[in-house]
């Protein structure tokens, strides 16, 4: 019977303590003394602080302490931003946790109020009396950029917070001598993530001791822990940060965020645990944003549709501060993609990033990849349309040939492997693409536009993942490393703790990594327990985002199991009394060739290197192994997907009928689990293409500030996934995975975008902004009403670009 | 202003004096330390907190401790009988129907009403009954595939 | 999710409920919590003093007597939809009580409480107009009924007194729901086609009502609710009901009118329901997600929606 369980769906190890209630999450916990705190947030876009009155909060019923800005100033460092990106003259603007003299955007935190329970403390927070100057605010990244807007940061003219471009090629050239210049202006609006989980931090110090631990909703603890090092001063050692179970992330529990370090600030004032945990509309102003890009985007093209260029201006919104990784998200992990899966010769990314009075943007899933991905798709639509040509011909022509290891693009990037004719071919052949489009000819020439409007979108993608390389992360100023560790401990009873510096929460690797084991060793899963998410237990890691905890983190893991089966190798020759050459093993057994049935399971070698009584000459006790893995590249893994949609034209409403998705990220450990990032990733992206959308007024006040107004998809609201892959493993890491965990994301925005603008190209409609709100796309329509053509064939030329 | 009540919850009895303004979550989560029910939003959208009160799912942050006085509550805590995972449960871990784990329990209570008030369920009925409850995680795709399983197991058995 | 503290009193009796209101400065009745709490949650309501009805069994229940149906306060969007009672006497009834909210507001939610809030686009406001209904109430000086066309009398405002309570609500029964189920944009793949013939075969009173949820809230964005009595697939009469579009529940007398006496093609519904205009004002409501300008312009696609699904002519 074989334990190898590589490739097969089993269920999850994580899900009993899930399924039953028996789970911790952050603001399960309690500690004796506990006490609970409560933030003030600026309910001002932009002002002055002329006055704090906290003498009636303090009094309150229940109420321990109250603390402003002049409390933690001197004492808490600035938060720092830690993606610097080189060249590009970043403003690293002091980011106070606690402002004291300057909001500067709806959520600023003003003061907290411990007390000795929550209610007390929300009691208090209204008795804080705060005299606000207002200031004008600026909520649009390109008109926080213009002549005389309201400036944030007096270090940061013209709000910019930074100034980025890359090239590879000669797009002057190339849009010069172009038969078809396509243009659009693409909004990617303003996300807010929405774990499930809201925002949560228990600090608790021992004065004696010097000691802070923090439980804390995090993506990445050890980060968290480096920089409450930076900022409360405490040295790294005396600082554990656990992050226990997480509920979802989706870039929104990377930064490490001021409202932490006020927690750490009130226990360490008070020597009482303290819980600081945000309610849902607090985590709509507090935590990340994402997305937030005004682009101009412009691709050229000869006559046939074979693409020469693309080319950008982008003014990425940062919020009001610099989050911890943001600018490099609009910049290395967007505008290095300009060339997707295509072969481009010419790409130019001009992107500033800019200040703005809203919540600070961070990593929200795909960050700067469905950017990019969006306007490359959105463009490759619009020059089929101009030399008229079915959107999914000219595609195909401008995709790189098929390549297992290497191949270079214009903007200067090594992409690993891909086969992106082969997934489009999949995806194609899965959704009978030609019926489908005779369909929706037979449909456009019998309903004239009355009725439901079918419309059909495909997309093809090559995305950036797995990150590192730590030279690269060194290179592009990211300031830390994105290697990754694994410890595999053998106990003499066979069993295994492996511990990574990873933390997934969601993602299931405590299932995926037990795979790696049972394949490389043989251990039943059963037998191993993934130990994450705790500084104090775990080896140092860089977290869990970018699509790199399997391609990193299980990449550290193999290793360190090769390196235990090394060891392994040399005990059994030794207790075998045969030469290390003479040994092989297989599915968990280590044996003399051509004895299989005399060998030595891994179980007994495990109970030979801890008891260590009969050990060879030299050798350590123990079966333990620790790697530290730095890939040598990133992975690319690429798909193609399919989205129908049919609109009603009457009132613009949107029904998504089917939605496909063929991914390739190589071999797949626990293909349930891939499927079901798929999943989850594809109405992600639904959501930003039809439903989300922060709204803020013109005094920085977000409209969109609950969950009543900002729409998260709903089951009723979408279909099935329908879910495919193909496997093209990564000639670059021991496992050749790339991450699957926002493939879906990146792909399906603009797949559904497309396909809505399919289904009203014949109504004259060319381009929308997201969400296609109802509302939004009956105005298209209507606008459009005078201009109507009825091509029904699908992909008439349109005239609001290629000028 | 406290308010002495009487419940039971998942089988056992409890006497409790409560601040009036205390939410049945809060009661259920710091009270009673059942922490498996959750809270994920303050507008009674996400269904986190889904729990049922005298057979009825209900949203225990849209429901003060004191309303709740009287009644027989059941949380996701009190699922599982002897040892054995409720089938809705079963049919999760079996198809994946969760990923974070945090909207879980509030979408297994959600699904047993589902399910007792209709046991053979069409996909789309699942999808329409499970309105009131956000998932982040998942797409729903394979929710929905957990509690059609689980209506076909709870059917056969 | 922290309400300001207030006192709390449970009421025995609806007399004891009204003697309460009146002797409690700033304070409000809590049934089944599903508008009040919201706001209190928020802090955007703050009252005194929570007078909790909920147990008063006397405003619980659904009794069908002399052509209509007589349902208790307390009784719960969910009770009504599943109440055979319901479902025979009036259909329309049933069906909207079962697409309002999600599961747990409609195990928990209640009419009077729906009523009682008084929102523009509030499900039963709309049904409840277009079906002539009325509400009960009792107050220190004993009951009365308010009809429905008096009960709104702005968002968020009726016509019940501070010392008043909502004791029920009536509704004349509605012999024959239309084929549709309630349709609602976002929750089925149901679209009508234009087909211009008429629907011969509709005689007799048929109902239904058709709205657009908002996606987060599921609050209806706009209703429209018609009742058609039929003969031989001609018009006899006609009400019509919107939500959504003015401060309170409007009747659209010029559809009404227009669809008098006119044969029941789709192409008669079309253009009746294009008169709605004329019954709206300008005081159209307008929000982030549908602006004044949107509800307006369809408004009458909801309406027209409604009454192709009364009259079978819409198809799934």
């Amino acid at each position: 019977m074989t334990t190898r369980l590589f490739g097969s769906g089993i269920r999850r190890r994580e899900d009993p303590r899930l399924i039953t209630g028996q789970a911790s999450y952050t603001d399960d916990i309690k500690l004796a003394g506990l006490v609970h705190a409560a933030i003030l947030r600026s309910p001002h876009g932009h002002a002055r602080i002329t006055g704090i009155d906290t003498s009636a909060a303090a009094a309150a019923p229940g109420v321990i302490a109250v603390y402003t800005g002049a409390d933690t100033e001197g004492v808490l460092n600035p938060m720092p931003c830690a993606w610097v990106i080189p060249d590009s003259d970043v403003k690293a603007v002091a980011y106070p946790p606690i402002a004291k003299d300057v909001v500067r955007y709806v959520g600023d935190a003003v003061a907290v109020v411990v007390a000795e329970d929550r209610y007390q403390a929300e009691d208090a927070l209204e008795l804080i009396n705060v005299d606000y100057e207002p200031l004008p605010t600026v909520i649009n990244p390109e008109a926080a950029m213009q002549e005389g807007a309201p400036q944030l940061h007096e270090d940061a003219p013209n709000n910019q917070a930074f100034h980025w471009v890359a090239a590879g090629g000669d797009t002057d050239d190339a849009f010069a001598n172009a038969d078809v210049v396509v243009r659009d202006t693409i909004i990617q609006q303003k996300l807010i993530p929405n774990p499930m989980e809201p925002r949560s931090a228990i600090a608790s110090f021992v004065p004696s001791m010097g000691e802070l631990t923090i439980w804390n909703t995090t993506q990445n603890p050890h980060i968290a822990r480096f920089v409450t090092c930076l900022v409360t001063g405490l040295p790294e050692h005396k600082i554990r940060v656990i992050a226990p179970e997480v509920g979802g992330g989706f870039g929104a529990k990377i930064a490490v965020y001021a409202w932490d370090m006020v927690t750490a600030f009130c226990a360490m004032k008070l020597g009482r645990p303290v819980k600081w945990t945000e309610t849902r509309s607090e985590n709509f102003v507090s935590t990340t944003h994402g997305r937030d890009h005004v682009e101009y985007v412009e691709m050229a093209a000869d006559s046939n549709g074979r693409v020469s260029g693309v080319r950008s201006v982008v003014y990425a919104g940062m919020g009001a501060y610099l989050s911890t990784a943001a600018p490099g998200i609009p910049t290395i992990l967007h505008g290095l993609m300009y060339s997707g899966p295509y072969d481009i010769a010419n790409i130019k990314a001009d992107i500033y990033g800019v200040f703005t009075n809203s919540t600070p943007v961070e990593a929200y899933r795909g960050a700067g990849r469905p950017e990019a991905t969006f306007l490359l798709e959105r463009l490759m639509d619009l020059v089929a349309a101009e030399v008229g040509k079915d959107p999914v011909e000219v595609r195909r022509m401008n995709l790189i040939p098929k390549f297992e290891n290497g191949h270079d693009v214009a903007i200067g990037l090594t992409y690993d492997s891909g086969d992106y004719e082969g997934v489009l071919n999949v995806a194609l052949e899965h959704v009978n693409y030609d019926q489908l489009r005779h369909d929706q000819a037979h449909a456009r020439s019998t309903n004239h536009g009355h009725g439901p409007l079918t419309g059909i979108g495909v997309s093809c993608y090559c995305e950036i993942c797995g990150l590192g390389p730590s030279q690269v992360a060194g290179a592009v100023g990211f300031g830390g490393g994105l290697w990754e560790s694994a410890t595999v401990r053998f106990y003499a009873t066979g069993k295994v703790n492996v511990f990574i510096g990873t933390s997934p929460h969601g993602q299931g690797e405590e299932t995926t990594f037990a795979q790696i084991m049972s394949e490389e060793l043989g251990v039943p899963v059963d037998d191993v327990e993934v130990i994450h998410g705790d500084t104090d237990t775990t080896p140092m890691g860089w977290g869990t985002y970018g699509s790199r905890t399997t391609v990193v983190g299980g990449g550290a893991l193999a290793l360190s199991a090769r390196k235990i089966k090394e060891k392994a190798i040399t005990l059994a020759a030794h207790l075998l009394e045969a030469a290390e050459a003479d040994i092989e093993y297989e599915d968990g057994n280590f044996f003399v060739r051509g004895a299989p049935d005399n060998g030595k399971s891994i179980q007994e070698i495990a109970l030979m290197a801890n008891v260590a009584w009969n050990m060879p000459e030299g050798m350590e006790p123990g079966l333990e192994a620790t790697t530290f893995y730095d890939p040598p590249n990133f992975s690319y893994p690429f798909g193609a997907h399919v989205a129908v949609v049919n609109v009603d034209p009457d009132n613009g409403h949107i029904v998504l009928e089917r939605y496909v998705a063929v991914d390739d990220c190589g071999p797949q450990i626990n293909p349930m689990i891939v499927e079901g990032q798929v999943h989850g990733g594809v109405v992600q992206g639904a959501g930003q293409a039809l439903w989300e959308g922060a709204v803020y007024d013109d005094n920085g006040q977000l409209l969109t500030g609950s969950m009543l107004d900002y729409a998260l998809p709903r089951a009723h609201l979408v279909p099935d996934i329908e879910t495919l892959s193909t496997v093209t493993p990564s000639p670059h890491n021991p496992l050749g995975v790339k991450g699957i965990g926002e493939t879906g994301t990146i792909a399906s925005t603009v797949t559904i975008y497309n396909a809505v603008i399919d289904a009203l190209r014949p109504l004259g409609v060319t381009r929308l902004e997201m969400p296609l709100t109802p509302e939004r796309v009956w105005r298209a329509i209507q606008e459009a009403g005078g201009n109507r053509h009825d091509h029904g064939d699908g992909h008439g030329h349109s005239h609001d670009h290629g000028h | 202003m406290k308010v002495p009540i009487k419940l039971t919850v998942n089988g056992r009895s409890h006497e409790s004096e409560v601040e009036a303004r205390t939410l049945l979550v809060h009661y259920l989560r710091d009270d009673l330390g059942l922490t498996g029910t959750k809270i994920g939003c303050d507008t009674s959208q996400c269904g986190a907190c889904v729990v049922r009160m005298n057979g009825a799912t209900l949203k225990s942050c849209t429901c003060l401790a004191v309303q709740a006085d009287g009644a027989e509550v059941t949380t996701i805590e009190g699922l599982a009988q002897d040892g054995n995972l409720h089938p809705v449960q079963e049919a999760f871990w079996d198809n994946h129907g969760l990923q974070c784990g945090y909207c879980t329990a509030g979408m297994i209570m959600t699904i047993t009403e589902l399910l007792d008030r209709n046991p053979n369920p069409s996909a789309e009925e699942v999808r329409a009954g499970l309105e009131g409850n956000i998932c982040r995680c998942t797409g729903y795709h394979n929710i929905v595939k957990a509690a059609l399983a689980a209506a076909e197991a709870i059917r056969s058995s | 999710m922290y309400t300001p503290d207030f006192h709390y009193h449970k009421a025995g009796s609806v007399a004891e409920a009204v003697e309460m209101l009146g002797h409690h400065e700033d304070s409000r009745l809590l049934a089944g919590g599903h508008s009040l709490l919201p706001l209190m949650r928020l802090r955007l309501a703050r009252p005194a003093t929570l007078i909790d009805i909920g147990g008063l069994d006397e405003l619980r229940g659904i009794r069908v007597h002399d052509g209509h149906i007589h349902i208790g306060a307390l009784t719960t969007h969910g009770e009504i939809a599943r109440s055979h009672d319901v479902q025979h006497a009036n259909p329309l009834v049933a069906e909207v009580a079962g697409g309002i909210g999600d599961t747990q507001v409609r195990n928990r939610g209640t009419i009077g409480g729906n009523l009682a809030h008084a929102d523009p686009a509030s499900d039963w406001g709309t049904i409840i107009t277009v079906m002539e209904g009325s509400v009960d109430v009792q107050g220190p000086n004993g009951s009365r009924t308010i009809g429905i066309a008096d009960f709104f009398q702005g968002a968020f405002e009726t016509a019940v007194a501070d010392d008043e309570i909502i004791t029920g609500v009536r509704v004349p029964t509605l012999v024959r729901q239309g084929n549709g189920h309630g349709h609602e944009h976002g929750q089925d793949h149901g679209h009508d086609h234009g087909h211009d013939h008429g629907a011969e075969s509709i005689s007799g009173e048929v109902g239904e009502y058709a709205k657009m949820s908002h996606p987060a809230s599921f609050y209806p964005v706009i209703g429209g609710a018609v009742v058609i009595n039929a003969d031989g697939g001609r018009c006899v009469s006609a009400r019509v009901a919107v939500g959504g579009l003015v401060p309170t529940p409007r009747r659209a007398p010029s559809v009404e009118a227009a669809l008098a006496g006119q044969e029941l093609t789709a192409g008669n519904l079309e253009a009746a329901a294009n008169q709605l205009s004329n019954d709206l004002g300008d005081e159209i409501i307008g929000d982030v997600f549908a602006s004044a300008d949107y509800r307006r312009a369809i408004a009458p696609v909801e309406v027209k929606h409604a009454m192709l699904h009364a009259i079978g002519l819409a198809h799934h």
